[in-house]
């Protein structure tokens, strides 16, 4: 996060909205992440010229030409790269970077890794549709083993990768995941993201409505989203089901969880404790998936501390001074 | 190197010399050689060094590949290469005796550690036989010291362990050399003191080492016929003077191209990689400079971020070898396509793949004029020179932030590590060239173009009313929003091609470096050859030959008189250490018959070399 000050008055949603046509397919989750992230800048009451969208390649890289921030569109799975040089350049600037589970996690996978463990203060938005989209719907790297595509006609053999299991052992300091139909808590997650200050991570679960359709119906689902999902509060028991009549808690004598109906021995989520966090991002079916911030314990961004490091560097700060440093002689 | 057989205090003076200092890479060759330069030039004379070191940091001890040699030609003379024979060689073991003695010239002198002509160490270098027991090095003259015995001698009042004993070997030959020619040691002495500042008793024990084999110089124990040299000083132009490798004239230079344009930050961003890692080393050391340096999780992501900082309105700046070059391709694409500027230092080594990583070539002009997808045109230069080093850096900096542009510096694994005397410039003196980021929202799109330069504006975000969106899909020339109409396409591919070609009306005239600007022969170098050409051609001219040397500092785009130049010309020959490719890129820009000539070794050419090239024509 960066501290913004309001120069205009309040602008609405659509004041953050480019003069560009969206191309995105009709019915595509993007649409609703889109909307999101401009009712999230407008509460925030971001300050247009002092935002920066930054993406990679893929469907959810095209974010940054339908905002009326600064945008930069740029080179696939790169984004976190371009960003840590944007905030080297000037801190005070307030960046996100809008990537997917291809472009974040697979081409740009080594990128995600080193941003998130420097800590470089931005907003890091990965829509997860588990698929290629703008490739075609080949598989990609979140995608459920059996995933049937033009490059795995036979299902994928692979193992998929847990987005935020990933963002938490690369050493991420706020980690949260949301939906793109939960408008109300995305664009909760969405604030929660930009007040930390650090590289903040945002697993987005995004619907493909052309090549991967309904992939996450079993966890948002109107009629099983209370049972399939957990949406996790700091300090509050850790509990779901339609009335919240269940809940989860640590496994006596292990360390993983385990349902059991609601009361006094619930977990209480504490979204300071990686394991627990590293356990939440981990559930599965018959598991409910965890949604909101599961982990947030910020430390002094990177950039900042750069910055720290100059204030104390040796050197007048001449060119002449440093021509001149160490043995000379004159010639006459 | 001439010899004037004038005697004066027992002393033979000579216009220039060549010294080689090797042993194994734990030896300390670079700082003997280094602390010989500093000698060197406060003695007054003109110098040019090169290292020579293996790969690997600690190769087994005693190998040949583990061979670490420095080398350093001064003189009273114009000395403009690291000398083509060596007349005294420091070979510390039989390693190094073996991998240089051939650069030794004929009666040359080499010294050797005794001690260290085991019967292991020989095993290890090859030798079936002790060369110093039999007629093998007869056209040398031997200089068989116990240095490792009279090291230990020296230093035993400082208790020293025999490993760091050892240790001191290095301190023993560089006070014999510096006794040979005169030089100093005070210098030597400071620096130790500084270097050892927590550990005096270490200080110490070099110390006396270095003592004891100055001492041994002035001694009886010195054989007759070794007598000392006297080495003139060189005429130089007056000013105040210092020692500058290509690294450090690189980093001073982007310091000073960065200050030049005012703009307030640079972002360097690199990563490790042989030999380029030395101007992230050195410019790490600059933050109170304006510099930030970023240590980047691989050579995509420096590139990557460098190009974020330039799009922030900081100069990006970032560098590596070949490899590395080509894992930024993608990025420079981008940077060609968004129209940002960017500087990109590329130390070439010797390849392909991982090659030789720190033996120097030529290489990647290719590469860095041609070697991306699609049409992507931009700047290229090269520095002649380590001095040369600086002024590229600044002019770098001016191309790519009056033409939005990136531009790639052509430096190598020679001009980086090795050094020269360099008249310091004063600030004042430099040029400037101020850059102004568009602020004015009136009629603003990102990629208006100035009718004279045709470069797009460059807009700091932060700025109120301007924001905007770019990116790597193509753009309409007339707004900058994404288009994908064919003619827009045409007409964009044709605007980035002629943004780069005018900055031929931005450079100066190539200029002929020796001879008339027409004649027999051109002799056409671009790079770190400056040196080894310009002794040739002149070696040549002095034979009565008809012949000029010209040497190219930009590869991209060409002077603008290039080809009339080459064309008065009724041959042209192309040194360079690759396999032939400023030739093809002149005998294709201009349909001349340019000839190739090509070194490929890993090492610099020899001046005899080109002399005998130009001969053989």
């Amino acid at each position: 996060m960066t501290v913004t000050t309001i120069t205009d008055a309040q602008l609405a949603p659509k004041d953050y909205s480019s003069d560009q046509e969206v191309r995105w397919c009709p019915g595509c989750g993007d649409y609703a992440i889109l909307k999101a992230v401009q009712k999230a800048c407008a509460e925030l009451a971001l300050v247009r010229e002092r935002t920066v969208f930054v993406s990679g390649i893929g469907c959810a890289a095209r974010f940054p030409y339908y905002m009326s921030t600064y945008g930069f569109h740029t080179v696939h799975g790169r984004a976190p790269a371009i960003a840590t040089g944007i905030k080297l350049a000037n801190p005070d600037l307030d960046v996100w970077v809008m990537t997917g589970d291809g472009d974040g996690l697979s081409i740009g996978g080594n990128h995600m890794l080193h941003v998130l463990r420097r800590n470089v203060d931005l907003q890091i938005i990965l829509f997860n549709n588990e698929i290629y989209g703008l490739t075609k719907g080949q598989y990609s790297p979140t995608s459920r083993r059996g995933t049937r595509s033009p490059s795995t006609p036979l299902g994928s053999i692979e193992y998929p990768v847990s987005a935020c299991g990933f963002a938490l052992g690369a050493g991420a300091r706020f980690v949260a995941r949301s939906v793109d139909t939960m408008q109300a808590h995305l664009v909760a997650t969405l604030k929660r993201a930009h007040a930390h200050r650090g590289a903040s991570f945002v697993e987005i679960l995004q619907n493909c409505v052309v090549f991967n359709d309904a992939v996450f119906d079993h966890i948002t689902g109107k009629e099983v989203a209370a049972d399939a999902q957990i949406l996790v509060e700091h300090g509050k028991p850790l509990l779901f089901g339609k009335n919240k009549e269940k809940a989860l808690r640590l496994k006596p004598g292990t360390l993983e969880l385990q349902i059991v109906t609601a009361g006094p021995d619930a977990l209480v989520h504490d979204e300071t404790n990686r394991p627990l966090a590293q356990l939440l991002a981990g559930l599965e079916p018959p598991f409910p998936a965890a949604m909101g911030v599961l982990y947030c314990k910020p430390a002094a961004p990177y950039e900042q501390e750069v910055y720290a490091q100059s204030g104390s560097a040796k050197g007048s700060g001449e060119l002449d001074a440093l021509l001149n440093s160490e043995r000379t002689w004159e010639v006459t | 190197m001439v010899t004037s057989a004038i005697p004066r205090s027992g002393r033979e003076i000579r216009d220039s010399v060549v010294i080689r200092f090797a042993g194994d890479s734990g030896d300390g060759m670079q700082v003997t050689g280094s602390q010989f330069t500093l000698e060197t030039a406060l003695a007054g004379s003109d110098f040019s060094t090169f290292p020579d070191f293996p790969a690997e940091i600690r190769a087994p001890a005693g190998t040949t590949f583990g061979v670490s040699a420095f080398q350093i030609h001064f003189g009273g003379t114009d000395v403009m290469t690291p000398g083509d024979a060596v007349d005294v060689l420091v070979a510390m073991n039989p390693a190094a005796l073996t991998v240089d003695v051939h650069d030794l010239k004929v009666g040359g002198t080499v010294i050797v550690d005794t001690s260290a002509f085991t019967e292991r160490n020989l095993g290890k270098a090859g030798y079936a036989k002790n060369p110093l027991e039999d007629d093998s090095l007869a056209r040398y003259q031997v200089l068989k010291f116990d240095i490792t015995k009279l090291t230990a001698d020296a230093v035993k009042p400082h208790g020293l362990t025999s490993r760091e004993a050892h240790l001191c070997r290095n301190m023993w030959a560089l006070g014999l050399l510096l006794w040979m020619y005169g030089h100093e040691r005070s210098h030597t002495i400071e620096w130790l003191k500084r270097k050892f500042a927590k550990k005096p008793v270490i200080a110490d024990a070099n110390i006396a080492a270095l003592n004891a084999g100055h001492a041994f110089g002035e001694t009886a124990e010195m054989p007759e016929h070794l007598v000392g040299y006297v080495v003139p000083k060189a005429v130089a132009r007056p000013g105040r003077y210092r020692t500058v490798s290509g690294t450090e004239g690189l980093a001073w230079g982007l310091v000073a191209g960065v200050r030049a344009a005012g703009i307030d930050k640079m972002v360097f961003a690199g990563y490790p990689i042989t030999p380029a890692s030395a101007l992230l080393h050195t410019l790490a050391h600059l933050r109170a400079y304006g510099v930030v340096t970023f240590q980047a999780e691989d050579e995509i992501a420096a590139s990557g971020a460098a190009l974020g900082a330039s799009y922030a309105g900081a100069l990006g700046v970032t560098s590596s070898s070949g490899p590395g070059i080509a894992l930024k391709t993608e990025m420079l694409g981008l940077a060609i396509a968004t129209e940002l500027p960017l500087v990109v230092v590329d130390s070439q080594r010797a390849g392909p793949s991982t090659g030789m990583p720190t033996k120097a070539e030529q290489s990647d002009l290719f590469q860095a004029v041609h070697g991306r997808n699609a049409d992507a045109p931009l700047a290229v230069l090269a520095p002649a020179t380590t001095s040369d080093c600086f002024d590229i850096a600044i002019e770098a900096v001016r191309l790519a932030t009056k033409y939005m542009t990136p531009v790639i510096v052509l430096s190598d694994g020679y001009l980086a590590h090795a050094a020269e005397p360099w008249r310091i410039p004063q600030e004042a003196d430099l040029p400037k060239f101020p850059v102004s980021y568009r602020t004015d929202p009136e009629g603003f799109h990102p990629f208006l173009r100035d009718p004279e330069t045709l470069a797009r504006p460059w807009v700091k975000p932060g700025t109120p009313r301007l924001e905007h969106r770019i990116g790597g899909l193509e753009r309409d020339y007339d707004s900058g929003h994404i288009s994908y109409d064919p003619d827009n396409h045409a007409r964009m591919t044709k605007a980035r091609a002629d943004k780069i070609a005018g900055i031929a009306r931005d450079i100066p005239l190539q200029d002929v470096a020796v001879g008339e600007d027409h004649g027999a022969l051109a002799v056409v170098g671009w790079g770190s050859t400056f040196g080894a050409i310009h002794q040739a051609v002149k070696i040549a001219r002095d034979e009565g030959r008809d012949v000029s040397h010209i040497h190219l500092r930009y590869l991209s785009p060409f002077p603008r008189n290039l080809g009339d130049l080459l064309k008065r010309f009724e041959r042209v020959l192309v040194p360079e250490m690759n396999n032939g490719q400023l030739v093809k890129l002149l005998r294709a820009e201009y349909l001349i018959p340019a000839e190739p000539l090509s070194k490929v070794t890993g090492k610099p050419f020899r001046v005899t070399e080109i002399v005998q090239a130009i001969r053989n024509l």
